[in-house]
């Protein structure tokens, strides 16, 4: 897996394009955008209101039986950045522009779902967007069942509803907890009450190095 | 009694001689299986070394754990029937001291003999079920309240098995007084040869092992503790209880076991006596005397031996569910028991 | 900052009315039948798990596990430390293999990097990685006893898991958390002995494993209280993402080890995957205790051929992981455990999502419960099999 290697060299990955052109004969216009990593995994981000379909095209066309998980992404880089500012001076300038990853997107907020198939055992990375005006998305539960827990947790860690979902509580947190504490603008409250230090922790590498570990 | 001692004691002294030895029959073997059994012969079984810091090896650790108990604060759920709630514990003690008065322990060391000690002791063996279920409802409390009920079942279940065990041996000594099954243990014979008297552990061999799964489940021990299940429950119908209240129970659940296996030798082992013909002995007036001070060492031996075998049971196995303990009971014992009589009758009759 | 300040009491505010409201759901469920509370103080739960079950006598009507009393907020904590620093913080997801927990998020940070461990560091890698499952699993194998009544096989497991505790200790400095895992290889390399300790130590384990096999599963209580107990499908198991030995024993021919290719040793040793059809309590232990003795056999052929070399790829001083997404999941002792890591070319993570086995399998807890006797609960959850570190995160 060395990143030497040239591009042209890795042959290509007939197994994982073929889960993407399966699904694109499924899906048509709602797939937007796919990304292969030959012999490594693959990535598709399907229209938001595609987001049960492109599940159930996966379970019952396409075979990925195994449910991974469920969650989101937030793409906003953090206003507090890791916490380390001394809270005595001005907040230093960050940079705010929201990037998404791989498979690309167009909101903050993106659901990052996986699932795998126990026969061919391989996986699929699905994306969608979610729009920050109505953050709500169809419920995978009438396609797998173990959707119900991750989406209760996706739903109380970044405020993202889910429609279909029959019992749309916290699971963590207490019932009336206010905040979604894994989106970006939630502050690590620990990291505001005392800054951490900055200092870089650096071992001396094995077999002997006469530097110590630099002190920031 | 009197023959026991030269001088004819007044009435009040025998009887608090009588008290004093009761209390003693009960609680010497409490202490001595929860010492040696449960702090030792467990913890040796288990590859660790038990108590250790209480005196030699140990030894003091009963005391100790006495002293923590009485010293801790005595709480009484809010909610709790007050009355009901505190004379629980005594009620099941008070099954254990009654148990222990029909069991003989010497020729002439007895605290009753009744001519239906088997029935007595039968029938009294059923009141702890009436203080555990009391100590499950007054507890005000879910758990405690699951460990009663389940108790209740369980506890009516076995005494059945219990009973019909039992009928096998007093078809086979031929009468219900406690001392005169040991007279026919010690006495009888078995096939003609009375080398080893008719210790009904031999002859009666399925119902000595009815009866002992029996008492394990009167005792809630391990297969059959449900009630308690300390990893659903935590301790089921004691849950509630604290210091003097919650020792009182510890020692009764011990004591009772004690008891139990003095009264299985009694009835199976041959009680507190070695085969006559060993002696030459024929009958009751011919035992000497020394055999009163030999006889109570030979029944806790012989108590020792039985708990020995209830407490390794209680440490090897998992617990049954509710409704296969009680399938166990009605589907398995009472039908293997009913069949045990037959067996008896049959072969009493015909030899 | 006085934003922060009010943040912190609104924050509290809140708290106090969520508990308050959660106690008002719990009156309020108790207008029929009897509402039992297990946990999250309880013997039999392994941690602070709360499990709320509506009785109709002994019988169970809904049950409904109410996680998060040990939610520490691991995801949020990785965005703001660096790849070291999540090393030593994700020992504590599973602690009781803990080893394993860190070797899915090192791989991806490796795959990212696009670098490889060394060969050594990767043979050594999985046999501490095999040695964390070993830890483990004799763990679950004497609290098995305790949850069903038999008190005497736990002291056994925590004797004979302390000779393994002892080998991590040697190796790494830790017992229960090692925090030994670097990107591009190991912290250290092997102790000298190590190696005989180990064959020694899996002979004992080996005898441990027999011993348990006798004591508590020829047991005819033990066989007919797990038999038949919790039974859960094929197709249930692969919907609600049961992974590990719970999925294998529902008849699924599935393991990381062998279905993936990562850069670890497990190719180099001829083991077995082992299945049971059944998918009842029973074949979940029973897988378990097959798994732990392929294990030690395992570790014994790895400990035969550890290659030489570097214990490191050569690695700057301080890394910065280019930008990307990565997903590495392994075949931990709890289960399928995988680590979703979004870099944004820092020194720490953008995003980690932390997919852990047990939040999976407890997950089906509500659909499997229903019907069953108030100590078969105890039983299923004994045989699933979970650690509350790794439900709650």
């Amino acid at each position: 897996m060395s990143s030497d290697a040239p591009v042209a060299e890795i042959p290509g990955d007939l197994l994982r394009e073929g889960i993407v052109d399966g699904l694109r004969a499924h899906l048509g216009e709602a797939l937007l955008d796919s990304l292969v990593k030959p012999g490594d995994d693959v990535w598709v981000r399907v229209r938001t209101d595609a987001w049960r379909e492109a599940a159930r095209v996966l379970r019952h066309e396409m075979g990925f039986d195994y449910f991974c998980f469920v969650s989101a992404v937030d793409w906003m880089p953090s206003p507090y950045g890791k916490g380390e500012d001394d809270p005595t001076e001005p907040t230093p300038e960050r940079d705010d522009t929201i990037r998404q990853g791989y498979a690309g997107g167009e909101t903050r907020l993106q659901m990052l779902a996986r699932v795998t198939s126990s026969t061919r055992h391989v996986g699929v990375n699905v994306k969608c967007d979610v729009s920050d005006e109505t953050p709500v998305v169809e419920s995978w539960i009438p396609v797998y069942a173990g959707a119900n827990w991750h989406e209760r947790e996706t739903h109380e860690m970044f405020g993202i509803g889910f429609a279909g979902h029959p019992d749309l509580r916290n699971i963590y947190l207490p019932t009336e907890f206010e905040g979604h504490p894994l989106r970006k603008d939630y502050p690590l409250l620990a990291r505001m009450v005392k800054p951490w230090p900055g200092i870089v922790d650096v071992e001396p590498l094995p077999g002997g190095d006469d530097e110590e570990g630099d002190a920031e | 009694m009197t023959a026991l001692l030269a001088s004819d004691l007044p009435y009040w002294a025998q009887s608090l001689l009588r008290v004093l030895g009761g209390v003693v029959a009960v609680l010497l073997p409490a202490g001595t299986i929860v010492y040696v059994f449960l702090f030792k012969m467990m913890s040796f079984m288990q590859s660790r070394l038990g108590p250790m810091e209480a005196g030699p090896y140990g030894s003091m650790q009963l005391f100790a754990e006495v002293g923590k108990w009485l010293q801790k604060e005595d709480i009484t759920p809010e909610r709790a029937d007050r009355f009901i709630f505190r004379i629980a514990p005594l009620v099941v003690l008070t099954s254990t001291f009654l148990l222990v008065a029909v069991v003989p322990f010497g020729p002439d060391a007895w605290f009753t003999n009744f001519e239906a000690g088997v029935f007595y002791m039968l029938a009294v063996s059923s009141v702890s079920v009436l203080g555990i279920l009391i100590a499950g409802w007054a507890s005000a409390n879910k758990y405690s309240l699951l460990g009663g009920l389940r108790a209740a079942g369980q506890l009516i279940a076995y005494e059945l098995p219990m009973v019909l065990a039992v009928v096998g041996v007093i078809i086979q000594a031929g009468t219900m007084n406690l001392q005169g099954i040991v007279l026919a243990q010690n006495t009888g014979e078995i096939f003609g040869w009375n080398g080893l008297g008719n210790p009904y552990v031999l002859t009666q061999f399925v119902g000595f092992v009815i009866f002992m799964i029996a008492v394990q489940a009167e005792l809630t021990q391990t297969p059959f503790d449900m009630p308690i299940a300390e990893s659903e429950l935590v301790s089921g119908y004691m849950t509630e209880y604290s210091g003097f209240r919650f020792l009182t129970f510890f020692i009764a659940e011990f004591a009772t076991a004690g008891v139990f296996a003095l009264i299985a030798s009694v009835l199976f082992l041959g009680g507190w006596g070695i085969p006559f013909a060993w002696f030459g002995w024929e009958g009751l007036d011919d035992v000497d005397n020394w055999m009163n001070v030999v006889g109570p060492l030979i029944m806790v031996t012989k108590m020792m031996l039985l708990s020995f075998i209830i407490m390794w049971v209680r440490f090897s196995y998992p617990r049954f569910r509710e409704d296969q303990l009680q399938r166990f009971a009605w589907k398995v014992l009472v039908p293997v028991s009913l069949v045990n009589i037959m067996f008896t009758a049959i072969l009493k009759v015909a030899f | 900052m006085t934003s922060t300040e009010s943040l912190i009491d609104r924050r509290q505010m809140a708290y106090i009315a969520a508990q308050a409201s959660d106690a008002r759901l719990n009156v309020e469920l108790e207008t029929e039948g009897m509402t039992l509370n297990i946990g999250p103080q309880h013997p039999a739960t392994h941690g602070t798990l709360r499990i709320i079950a509506r009785l109709d006598g002994e019988q169970v009507v809904w049950a409904e596990p109410s996680c998060g009393y040990m939610h520490r907020g691991y995801e949020k904590l990785t965005e703001v430390r660096t790849y070291p620093q999540v090393t030593a913080l994700v020992n504590r997801i599973d602690w009781l293999g803990s080893f394993a927990n860190e070797v899915p998020f090192i791989l991806a940070a490796e795959k990212l990097m696009g670098i490889e461990a060394p060969p050594r560091a990767q043979h050594i890698r999985t046999i501490l990685f095999e040695l964390s499952r070993i830890a483990n699993v004799s763990l679950f194998l004497g609290d098995l006893g305790v949850q069903l009544g038999a008190i005497t096989p736990v002291f056994m497991a925590f004797r004979d898991r302390e000779y393994v505790l002892n080998l991590i200790e040697g190796a790494t400095g830790g017992r229960f958390h090692p925090n030994f895992d670097r990107i591009g290889g190991l912290k250290d390399d092997l102790p000298a002995g190590f190696v005989d300790e180990t064959r020694a130590v899996m002979k004992k384990l080996r005898n441990f494993c027999d011993e348990i096999e006798n004591l508590l599963f020829g047991n005819e209580i033990f066989q007919s209280r797990t038999r038949g107990i919790g039974v859960i499908p094929k197709d249930v198991a692969l919907q609600y993402g049961l992974s590990g030995a719970n999925l294998r024993a529902s008849g699924v021919d599935w393991d990381l080890r062998r279905d993936q290719s990562l850069p670890m040793a497990w190719n180099k040793a001829d083991w077995k995957v082992w299945t049971h059809p059944d998918g009842d309590s029973f074949a979940r232990c029973w897988v378990r205790l097959q798994e732990v003795r392929e294990s030690t056999r395992i570790v014994d052929q790895l400990l035969e051929s550890i290659p030489s070399g570097p214990i490191m790829a050569k690695v700057p001083r301080i890394i910065k992981v280019p930008e990307g997404e990565a997903w590495v999941s392994t075949e931990n002792p709890l289960g399928e455990m995988g680590y979703y890591v979004v870099s944004k070319g820092d020194l720490g993570p953008f995003r980690t999502k932390i997919r852990s086995a047990s939040f999976n399998n407890i997950s089906i807890v509500p659909w499997l419960l229903k019907g069953v006797y108030v100590p078969d609960i105890v039983t299923i959850l004994a045989s699933l099999y979970f650690i509350l570190g790794d439900i709650d995160r």
